[in-house]
């Protein structure tokens, strides 16, 4: 039986010891290596620390290290007996909440720190309300730092208390708790005496044997085209294959599809992955899709079930994330990438903005900034084919790009 | 019927994407070959991307002059399967040219390497470069996007990285700037080798347990070859060893082995206690000599 992958991403406050958390998973399951051992010893001598800094295992960057910060994601890969994992280890500083974006785009769990002194701060509510809009299927949070409050039961209650009232308007379905200490590793791997009115598992535990439910949406069938491969030799001289990969539903030979935009019918005549055909595609595969018929499909074109089309339009509503310290400019234009398509778009209206505190929504005087959580509404230049995004992670999410400066300025999810 | 997928087949999926991609949106893009596992396995997916294509970009080797001879033997008899156009960026001709200067005791030519991939990507107008490297590697390493930006100048900006939303990867850039793509980025070194396994890969010679005249210099054990300027004490001796990376021979480390085959490699993998790079002399020079590096320009 091959094992299970959990990919996770860990977020909150800056010093909340994110970092310290990951080296002291990474160093009680023996997933360091002897030679990252040694160098991080090292490096905390050099520092002058009287203990092995278990943060300077993930914080790699040279200014990382220097201000003991985490600036950017950093991905560690480790396995035990049960499971493999990849943890996304994001920032924690506001400054930097793009990069915490970036690595829970792709994870199954958001597992949340807090500073059992400081209890629920603003970045804990940032990173629980980013973690509901990317629709992160689960939520552990883990009360770090016990042994500065004395291991008291009644610290973490009042946090576990605070931090549900907040996610109960979020619409989060799974949330777990856990009281720990990562700097001495209480209840990370081990169970720890000094928290013995803690009944539950530890974190590991929990990481090793939550339920992981496939995230794919299987019955939406749509295949955006990546590449369209024509050999054009001697012995393929009529191939034409539609490369991409599955972005939901089930495909199989003999389906009748619909070309979008232009919407001709055809058939699936085999679908190809290497040398062999398949009886069946879904996500995420990569694949070779060929027709019945020779039809004008190139890059950026949807294949689709007739009975079961997608949304096709040029105006969408949708919540963003703003990176850009560039305010966002009502009326601008915008690169809009969507699946492997990518068109031009203007800001129709602002509608609100989020107050991550409150969750109450902001609309007078609206101006969108770096770290704002929006809704807003576009034009598209050319129609898109979109599902909601929660429906479809992959039919529902597009980036938006500076047509000046070309960076990455928002992450938008299609409501 | 249960729609899943194994692990290797969910990294293949993903790599393959991000071939597909790097092609798609890229006029001009190259493949970097290092001869060593990864480019193989990367090369390997490149051709199941645009099979029954040929792949629509060329190889580019940055040959130091300083090769493992078994290497060189493995590129060219890879390239002529493949059927891909070779580029070799030659360290000597840049040397030559008065651009760089391996003025340096071991006589090591890693660093003067960034300055002629630099020039060939400059040379050859490349967008885009794709290569093997994971984020397991190395910790600084482990901060890179699929897409990573470079700037006119070739360098990596890591304090200010575009943010990376899903699978959606933003390939904008202006004159001049390129991209370096890496789509084994959430591969590790066990599952490389796991798959070299499945798709019976063929590999260098050099990986396997074989006999070589050695020498050990600062805790490193080095192939012995006329390029090693031996020091006071330092000898010549002839050990068992294998190499778990490839790269420049005056730098890549031996490990004392005898795994022959691809599934003692795999057993001796997943019971090391020694990071893959840990034996490599040009991570050593600095705590964040890597990032250092690549933020010059290296793969």
């Amino acid at each position: 039986m091959e094992k299970e992958l959990l990919a996770f991403a860990t977020a909150g406050s800056v010093d909340d010891g994110k970092s310290t958390l990951i080296g002291r998973l990474l160093y009680d399951t023996k997933a360091l290596f002897d030679d990252q051992l040694i160098h991080a010893e090292k490096a905390s001598r050099r520092k002058g620390l009287s203990f092995t800094d278990l943060a300077l295992i993930t914080d790699g960057l040279r200014a990382e290290r220097e201000q003991g910060i985490t600036i950017d994601v950093a991905y560690r890969y480790f396995s035990t007996p049960k499971r493999k994992f990849i943890i996304a280890d994001t920032p924690g500083h506001i400054q930097y909440t793009r990069n915490m974006v970036t690595g829970a785009s792709t994870v199954n769990l958001a597992l949340i720190l807090i500073d059992a002194r400081n209890g629920v701060v603003e970045q804990t509510r940032r990173h629980a309300l980013i973690s509901s809009l990317l629709k992160v299927p689960h939520l552990l949070v883990c009360i770090n730092k016990m042994d500065l409050v004395d291991w008291k039961e009644k610290v973490y209650e009042k946090i576990v208390q605070e931090f549900n009232e907040f996610s109960a308007r979020l619409g989060i379905s799974d949330i777990q708790y856990v009281p720990i200490c990562a700097l001495e590793g209480d209840n990370v791997v081990e169970s720890s005496s000094r928290l013995s009115w803690y009944k539950g598992p530890t974190l590991l535990w929990i990481l090793e044997n939550l339920h992981i439910s496939s995230d794919y949406n299987l019955i939406d069938c749509r295949f955006p085209v990546q590449y369209v491969i024509r050999p054009q030799t001697q012995e393929n001289h009529d191939y034409r294959g539609y490369a991409g990969r599955i972005g939901s539903g089930v495909f199989k030979p003999g389906d009748k599809v619909v070309a979008l935009p232009a919407g001709f019918s055809s058939t699936i005549t085999a679908i190809d992955s290497y040398k062999t055909q398949l009886k069946e595609a879904f996500p995420p595969l990569s694949v070779v899709i060929r027709l019945e018929d020779d039809l004008d499909i190139s890059r950026g074109d949807m294949l689709v079930r007739p009975n079961n089309l997608p949304e096709i339009g040029q105006d969408l509503d949708l919540m963003i994330c703003w990176f850009s310290t560039k305010p966002l400019v009502s009326r601008g234009k915008y690169w809009l990438k969507h699946t492997t398509k990518q068109v031009k778009c203007i800001v129709k209206e602002l509608l609100y903005k989020i107050n991550i505190n409150t969750l109450h929504r902001i609309e007078d005087n609206l101006t969108i900034q770096m770290n704002d959580i929006a809704r807003i509404r576009i034009r598209t230049s050319q129609p898109v084919f979109w599902d909601p995004y929660s429906r479809s992670k992959t039919t529902g999410s597009v980036i938006f790009i500076d047509e000046a400066s070309n960076e990455t300025v928002a992450a938008g999810m299609i409501l | 019927m249960i729609y899943t997928v194994s692990h290797l087949q969910n990294l293949e999926s993903e790599a393959i994407f991000v071939i597909r991609e790097a092609a798609a949106e890229f006029e001009s893009c190259a493949l970097l070959f290092s001869g060593g596992k990864d480019s193989a396995v990367l090369a390997h997916l490149a051709h199941k991307a645009f099979y029954p294509s040929n792949i629509p970009f060329p190889f580019v080797h940055i040959d130091t002059g300083h090769n493992f001879p078994e290497v060189l033997t493995f590129r060219d008899r890879l390239i002529q399967k493949l059927g891909v156009k070779l580029i070799v960026g030659s360290v000597e001709e840049t040397i030559q040219q008065g651009k760089a200067s391996d003025q340096n005791s071991n006589g090591s030519r890693n660093q003067i390497q960034s300055i002629t991939l630099l020039e060939t990507i400059e040379k050859h107008r490349f967008g885009a470069c794709l290569g093997g490297a994971r984020r397991d590697e190395e910790k600084a390493r482990a901060k890179e996007r699929f897409f990573s930006h470079r700037n006119e100048f070739g360098e990596w900006d890591p304090k200010n990285q575009r943010p990376e939303l899903w699978h959606l990867f933003n390939a904008r850039k202006k004159q001049g700037e390129h991209f370096r793509i890496f789509p084994l980025s959430n591969w590790t070194e066990l599952d490389v080798w796991t798959y070299i396994s499945q798709e019976n890969l063929e590999l260098p010679s050099v990986y396997f347990s074989h006999v070589r005249e050695c020498v050990k210099k600062d805790g490193i054990i080095l192939a012995h070859s006329p390029y090693l300027q031996l020091k006071n004490g330092e000898k010549v001796e002839s050990l068992k060893v294998r190499f778990r990376t490839v790269g420049d021979m005056t730098c890549t480390g031996a490990t004392l082995s005898s795994a022959e085959t691809v599934e003692q490699i795999i057993l001796e993998t997943a019971a090391s206690r020694i990071g893959e790079r840990g034996g490599r002399g040009d991570d050593q020079f600095s705590e964040t000599a890597m990032e250092d590096r690549k933020k010059a320009g290296y793969f």
